[in-house]
């Protein structure tokens, strides 16, 4: 009987943090997919934060997690700002017609 | 009793918070019109929150649970970031006004941003830090976006924002490493911790946490989005992201080096060295082919936030004392040049690009004599004070053993003063080019005032030395 111990919980949380970064760096077609890994990157944290704290006894981690959620919500709220002026100047949300400066 | 306390070691901040909120309610009120009025407020709210660190009580205070210290580090650095945010205030009135995007929200923002600096300089624990990173990292992305009918500007606050959540959720994960391998979050307790030694999840932390902060004070291999970012954004901006968010961000690594880790020296020193040469490499080549002065100025602060790390390398008193000197001169530096690139307009419309300036020599000599002085002190030319910030650096990363690291930037910062002097040749022996529309009083006082203490340093240094000398004691 294979029982799930924080092992398997850093496991998961480390494939999901791997597909978040994943998803920012080779996704070429939409900025919304960038958002969405974004939140996959700190719900990965949350995990991790949550197993670590539940197996140590110690509830500073599901408070820190706590924390990460409202931040998370803002930090989405002002991501869809900003993607909405972009829209407006560009018409457009593709990521490979970002690339108005270089070098 | 206890609260009253607490609220004394962080009356700056409660002076930014409450200011804050209070221009929000007079903005709100007061409509569109009142911008002059905020922005006057907001200065004023900035120099209180100066006033409250000097008048403030010098003792070392732990408060909030220990989430906040309030020391002399955290007091001098706090300075910087006021003073950067005040110069940069002071530049943007004029531009915003001309520009028309004049709008009361920027000084709020850049009210708040300055807040959360002030929380990350005196953070404790990761809670804190990660609070006070975000704090500030919200408020700049707006601002990066403020002109937000312009299509460079929405752009550069857009790769800001993406790489910017990226590098917050590496910090994040690093945090949680840290947090599950050593049980706490409070920095003593994570120095406390690894008494025993090392082990690999901390490391495998360690090494999240510095590419997140890295990623703040925009050293490689986190600098990608600096050019775009500086560019891009409206000038006055740019002169803000180059000048608070960057003495707050190196004031966090310092502080998080050595107070939450100064056990495993040798462990983060390997992470140091290779960030701070890499970007000395970066920003001194990378700036040789620029034409827009702005990407020149964010290829140069790459350049120079190398340099200051080769200070903290060194891993000591001296070290800490060199980088403090360091971020001090490059704060008075990169206004004073953020005031010259404010002077660049011609028929009422800004331009950036290095080849407007030939022959400023003899269009405008004085500031073509303000700009020559700003570079040969970024290049580093004795005796002007950046010939100051870079000796104190690299004497304490040779105090400290680290020949090669300081035998490398030397040569790097040779290879940098290329281009610093190409600037000053264009200014003095190219055939002039349109002349520059008069600038208002604010910005050529900025400039005036900056020059002269770039000019001036070497008569009297030890004011700045010292204070930086027992800011660095503080953390030992």
């Amino acid at each position: 009987m294979l029982t799930i111990g924080l092992g398997h919980y850093l496991t998961a949380a480390a494939l999901l943090f791997t597909i978040g970064v994943a998803g920012i760096i080779l996704n070429r077609k939409n900025v919304i997919v960038i958002l969405m890994s974004v939140e996959l990157i700190l719900l990965s944290v949350n995990i991790n934060l949550v197993a670590f704290s539940s197996y140590s006894g110690d509830l500073t981690g599901q408070v820190f997690a706590l924390f990460i959620l409202t931040v998370a919500a803002a930090e989405a709220a002002i991501g869809l700002a900003i993607l909405v002026t972009y829209f407006r100047n560009r018409g457009s949300i593709a990521v490979e017609d970002i690339n108005m400066m270089k070098g | 009793m206890a609260m009253s306390v607490a609220l004394a070691h962080a009356l700056p901040e409660a002076i930014l918070f409450v200011g804050a909120l209070l221009l929000v309610l007079i903005g709100a009120i007061r409509g569109e019109k009142s911008a002059p009025l905020v922005a006057e407020l907001a200065m004023a709210v900035l120099t209180l929150a100066g006033v409250a660190i000097v008048v403030s009580s010098k003792r070392h205070g732990e408060v909030f649970d220990g989430a906040f210290i309030d020391d002399g580090f955290a007091r001098f650095m706090k300075m910087l970031v006021l003073v950067g945010s005040l110069g940069s205030l002071v530049l943007s009135r004029d531009y915003l006004r001309r520009e028309g995007i004049d709008q009361f929200e920027y000084p709020i923002l850049i009210l708040l941003s300055t807040l959360g600096m002030l929380m990350l300089t005196s953070a404790n624990n990761l809670l804190a830090l990660y609070l006070g990173l975000e704090l500030m990292s919200l408020a700049l992305y707006v601002v990066a976006a403020f002109h937000r009918d312009n299509v460079k500007a929405s752009e550069a606050g857009l790769k800001y924002f993406v790489l910017g959540a990226l590098s917050s959720g590496m910090l994040l994960y690093g945090a949680s490493l840290i947090y599950g391998y050593t049980g706490t979050l409070s920095f003593h307790g994570i120095a406390a911790a690894l008494k025993s030694g090392p082990n690999v999840g901390v490391i495998f932390g360690l090494v999240f946490l510095m590419a997140g902060l890295a990623f703040k004070m925009s050293t490689v291999p986190f600098h990608m989005w600096t050019p775009d970012v500086y560019e891009g954004a409206p000038t006055p901006v740019t002169a803000f992201f180059a000048s608070a968010p960057k003495m707050a961000a190196v004031a966090i690594t310092a502080r998080v080096v050595m107070s939450a880790f100064p056990g495993i020296v040798h462990e983060w020193r390997q992470i140091v060295v290779f960030i701070s040469i890499a970007s000395m490499a970066v920003g001194s080549f990378a700036a040789i082919g620029q034409q827009n002065i702005k990407r020149l100025m964010a290829y140069s602060s790459i350049g120079h936030m190398g340099f200051a790390l080769v200070a903290l390398a060194a891993g000591s008193e001296m070290g800490v004392r060199g980088l403090a000197v360091y971020v001090a001169i490059y704060l008075v530096m990169t206004l004073g040049v953020f005031a010259a690139i404010l002077h660049m307009r011609v028929n009422g419309k800004a331009v950036e690009n290095i080849s407007d300036l030939s022959g400023l020599s003899r269009t405008n000599g004085w500031l073509a004599f303000a700009l020559a002085m700003l570079m040969f002190s970024l290049a580093g030319v004795p005796p002007l004070a950046g010939f100051f910030a870079k000796y104190y650096a690299f004497l304490a990363a040779v105090q400290a053993g680290l020949f090669p690291l300081a035998v490398i930037g030397v040569l790097l910062s040779a290879v940098a003063a290329y281009y610093y002097l190409r600037i000053v040749k264009i200014m003095y022996f190219d055939a002039p080019a349109p002349a520059f529309d008069p600038a208002p009083f604010s910005v050529r006082a900025v400039l005036a005032l900056s020059t002269a203490l770039v000019f001036l340093f070497w008569i009297y240094p030890a004011p700045i030395v010292e204070a930086a000398g027992a800011a660095a004691r503080a953390l030992f």
